[in-house]
């Protein structure tokens, strides 16, 4: 129990399935409502700033296709996160990850240009998952036999890789025709992704989605899946029974970068076709408040992928009229905010219980 | 008794969701009175407690103190109105001083202590009370005795003219036991109300001036001392009559299982904590460790369980030395372990019965196939878990979490003993647990002897050693201070073993 002032929260004492759809719920009201304000405030129609949303995010085929385009590096982020978390591990380094992915998948595409596509793709996508593995190996290692946080280690990580990518765009694989723009040269079409038509949506969606059927598959019906689901609920029964904790640490941090280390193989091949400083708009980070919006389950994640990717087209539809790009960031800012915190809210309930004296400190209770 | 009571509940109703815990509970407490609440686990007798401490509020009913009807909206209105309790764990800041602990909290300046009147202040409490203990001690230098006796100055301290102790022997040696109802004699005599929670049958009769039974929530009696013996106290607890002490029938002894030669361990914090101990249990035999809480007897279970280095020594399972710190060896060997801690390290609160019943199962067919868990022999398991130890769980899928502490048990039993396991390490297995849940636990242990296992039964209730056990040795301060046959202890014997005296 925690008290600010009269506001007392607390856990809900049976945690309720109704309750936590119906916070849910409320709480996409309420963000909405929230926002509208903020328009209305700015001197924009709420309505037709949210038809103008909606539209681009939902309306028509094409629509839907750059909603699906925006979730697809979400959802191997947010299940990296996510399938971490699942053993209290917290993987902050996804971002990183994805570029060493990136990197990985994109020298596969230069050293083997003309291999057949059927062969390559699928080579570049092991090859993403192997480099962002590689990266999130040491934190496990770390982990698992010092104790070292894989919060900092990650975290630390995005930064060298990150660099190491700037480094490479600006060095060995500068593209010479690029006219000094860091990029590096063009991928050959075998190296690419199939996409759906005449959309931007890629067989990269397809893949995520498969990652998503694969780490729930793995959670639900495998022996490891299964340790990992007991140590991360209680690590002195995972002792009892006889799990190998150190090992399991390393295997979920490689699990976890690898998954990250596809959304870079997918963004390099499905969207940017070459690789540069700026294939992610920090999907990494952003797939944390994925892995949480989602409650850190497969299926979950990849709503809250979509959701999420719908509210990023639907604001880049925004910022073309004549609403600033700034209310549209404080729109998404609010909406996200009061998403998490609806979690909460499905979790504990916030009660009005004003104290007779002021001074006292509540008793402690269990 | 006569007069207006100190303490009136009437007519008390608590709900849970699913469950009534109170339903229409009256209680009466008088100055100058030791009253025993009684009652199996589940009968109400925390909620009721908490109802009373300000915890929870009643949904219906009232209190009155003084024979005004009061309303606690928390823990402190309580204590102001004179009600205090006595947790079955400690609340104290184990690095500050008796002194410092008891003023904690409670009408202090907000920078200065007051340190020396807080001494004093102290002190004189103890000594009014009979209750010794060095008020510039720091708590963690204390025994759980001396922890024990803190708790209950502190609410003192505060006033407290209804004192509650839940399950305040629990921890104790029978001398401290002993010296703790002497002190719940000087408070009554005091003019205080002392309400005993327990279980403990002859605890009651010794201590108790009137006992309120309760059974599901309800009054099944009230009883002033000597109207009632044992038997019918039990018979009115459970609803029914209950086999109280079973001595132990001889069973028919095989070869040495489970061997431990020259042991020595370190504790969690590297302190030594076992230090040569040697014993032999044969199939079918139960060998008991009595012996107070912290000597030992955690690092015991965990060496032989696999889950703690040895320093030196040597644990065997049928001949066969178990190999380094491996639970997993220790559970191939056929060591199943029952933990002292059930939710903490026997089950997963947060997962399933169904995932919960594979916790040892999951590496080996049917459950275990290759890489994967087959969710349908899984469920298969569980389900026979629950039919067989009659587990009532909301559903396989539900956390167990929810299940009360006498099902965790049961469903932990059932796993442990489904393999036919050759040695049984069961660490107060019937710890918090009602009479019913106790029958359970000893028959199931009584089952697996004749079966053939080795057990070794760890517990601080001495009562439930001799009642299953043959020997009996006591671990005091990391050295087994004696083996002795069943037909040769005495309690007196072992309380003294127990508290460190040599015979």
């Amino acid at each position: 129990m925690r008290r600010i002032g009269p506001i007392v929260v607390e856990p809900r004492p049976a945690a309720s399935r109704l309750a936590s759809v119906l916070a849910r719920l409320a709480a996409i009201a309420l963000a909405l409502g929230l926002g509208a304000l903020i328009l209305e405030a700015g001197g924009y129609s709420a309505r037709d700033s949210y038809r103008t949303m909606w539209d681009a995010a939902f309306a028509n085929r094409d629509a839907l296709a750059e909603t699906l385009v925006a979730a697809t590096p979400l959802i191997f982020t947010g299940l990296a996160v996510a399938f971490a978390a699942r053993m209290l591990l917290w993987n902050i380094g996804a971002e990183g990850q994805l570029f060493l992915g990136a990197a990985a998948a994109s020298w596969l595409a230069f050293s083997f240009p003309d291999a057949p596509r059927g062969l390559l793709l699928p080579a570049m996508v092991v090859a993403g998952a192997m480099g962002g593995a590689a990266w999130a190996a040491g934190p496990g290692v770390l982990r698992a036999t010092l104790g070292v946080s894989e919060i900092v280690t990650t975290l630390m990580l995005n930064f060298v890789a990150i660099l190491l990518v700037d480094y490479l765009v600006h060095g060995p694989w500068r593209d010479p025709d690029s006219s000094g723009f860091p990029l590096s040269k063009p991928f050959s079409p075998s190296a690419i992704l199939p996409s759906f038509g005449d959309t931007r949506l890629h067989a990269g969606f397809l893949i995520a989605l498969g990652a998503a059927v694969v780490v729930w598959a793995l959670l639900r019906s495998t022996r490891f899946g299964y340790e990992v689901r007991v140590i991360g609920e209680s690590q002195p029964a995972a002792r009892y029974a006889g799990m190998p904790l150190r090992r399991n640490i390393v295997v979920v941090m490689l699990v976890s970068g690898g998954l990250a280390g596809i959304a870079g193989m997918s963004e390099v091949s499905g969207i940017v076709f070459r690789i540069q400083p700026d294939i992610s708009a920090g999907f990494g980070y952003t797939g944390i408040i994925v892995a949480t919006l989602g409650r850190f389950s497969a299926p979950g994640v990849v709503v809250a992928a979509v959701l999420f990717g719908a509210l990023q087209v639907g604001g880049y539809a925004l910022q073309t009229t004549e609403v600033p790009p700034s209310i549209v960031q404080v729109l998404q800012g609010a909406i996200l905010f009061i998403a998490v915190g609806a979690e909460m809210l499905a979790r504990y309930r916030v009660r009005w219980r004003p104290r007779r004296e002021p001074a006292a400190v509540a008793e402690e209770t269990t | 008794m006569s007069g207006t009571p100190l303490v009136e509940l009437r007519g008390i109703v608590k709900r849970f969701p699913g469950l009534v815990a109170n339903d229409g509970v009256d209680l009466e407490l008088q100055a100058g009175e030791v009253h025993a609440l009684l009652g199996e686990n589940g009968a109400g007798k925390t909620t009721l407690m908490n109802v009373l401490t300000g915890l929870y509020r009643p949904d219906e009913g009232e209190i009155l103190v003084d024979g005004r009807p009061v309303s606690f909206r928390a823990p402190r209105h309580a204590i102001e109105s004179g009600i205090g309790m006595v947790h079955q764990h400690f609340r104290l800041v184990e690095s500050l001083t008796v002194a410092e602990n008891v003023l904690l909290g409670w009408h202090t300046p907000r920078v200065w202590l007051g340190r020396k009147a807080g001494i004093r202040q102290v002190a004189e409490l103890a000594e009014r009370y009979r209750m010794q203990v060095h008020p510039e001690a720091r708590v963690w230098q204390l025994s759980v005795g001396e922890q024990q006796r803190v708790e209950i100055l502190k609410a003192l301290y505060r006033g407290a003219r209804v004192l509650i102790l839940d399950e305040p022997s629990a921890v104790l040696t029978p001398q401290e036991a002993d010296t703790l109802f002497e002190a719940v004699r000087e408070m009554a005599v005091r003019g205080e109300a002392v309400v005993v929670i327990t279980h403990k049958l002859d605890e009651v009769q010794a201590v108790a001036d009137r006992i309120t039974v309760l059974r599901r929530g309800r009054n099944v009696g009230v009883a002033t001392r000597g109207e009632l013996d044992s038997r019918a106290l039990a018979l009115l607890m459970v609803g029914r009559d209950v086999s109280l002490e079973t001595a132990p029938a001889p069973v028919e002894q095989g070869e040495v299982t489970l061997r431990v030669q020259g042991a020595s361990a370190r504790s969690d914090r590297g302190l030594p904590a076992l230090a040569d101990v040697s014993f032999d249990v044969r199939a079918g035999q139960v060998f008991g460790i009595a012996g107070v809480a912290g000597n030992g007897q955690r690092e015991l279970a965990e060496i032989v369980t696999g889950l703690r280095p040895l320093d030196a020594g040597v644990v065997e399972v049928a001949g066969q030395p178990l190999r380094g710190a491996s639970a997993r060896a220790a559970i191939d060997a056929g060591v199943a372990h029952i933990p002292e801690d059930r939710l903490g390290s026997g089950l997963v609160a947060g997962l399933s019965t169904t995932d919960n019943a594979i916790l040892k199962a999951y590496r080996r067919p049917p459950v275990g196939r290759g890489p994967l868990v087959d969710r349908r022999a899984a469920r298969a398991l569980a389900e026979r878990f629950l039919a067989a130890f009659e587990v009532s769980a909301v559903s396989p899928d539900a956390p167990v979490r929810l299940m009360s502490g006498g099902n965790l048990q049961r469903l932990l039993l059932a796993r442990e003993t489904a393999e036919r396991p050759k040695v049984i390490v069961a660490v107060h297995p019937t710890r918090g647990l009602d009479v019913g849940g106790t029958e359970t636990v000893r028959r199931v242990l009584r089952e697996q002897q004749e079966a053939g296992a080795a057990i070794l039964l760890i517990s601080e209730d001495l009562d439930e050693v001799l009642a299953l056990s043959d020997p009996v040795g006591v671990l005091h301060d990391g050295r087994l201070a004696g083996i002795v046959p069943r037909d040769r202890c005495d309690v007196e014997e072992l309380g003294l073993l127990m508290g460190g005296a040599t015979p």
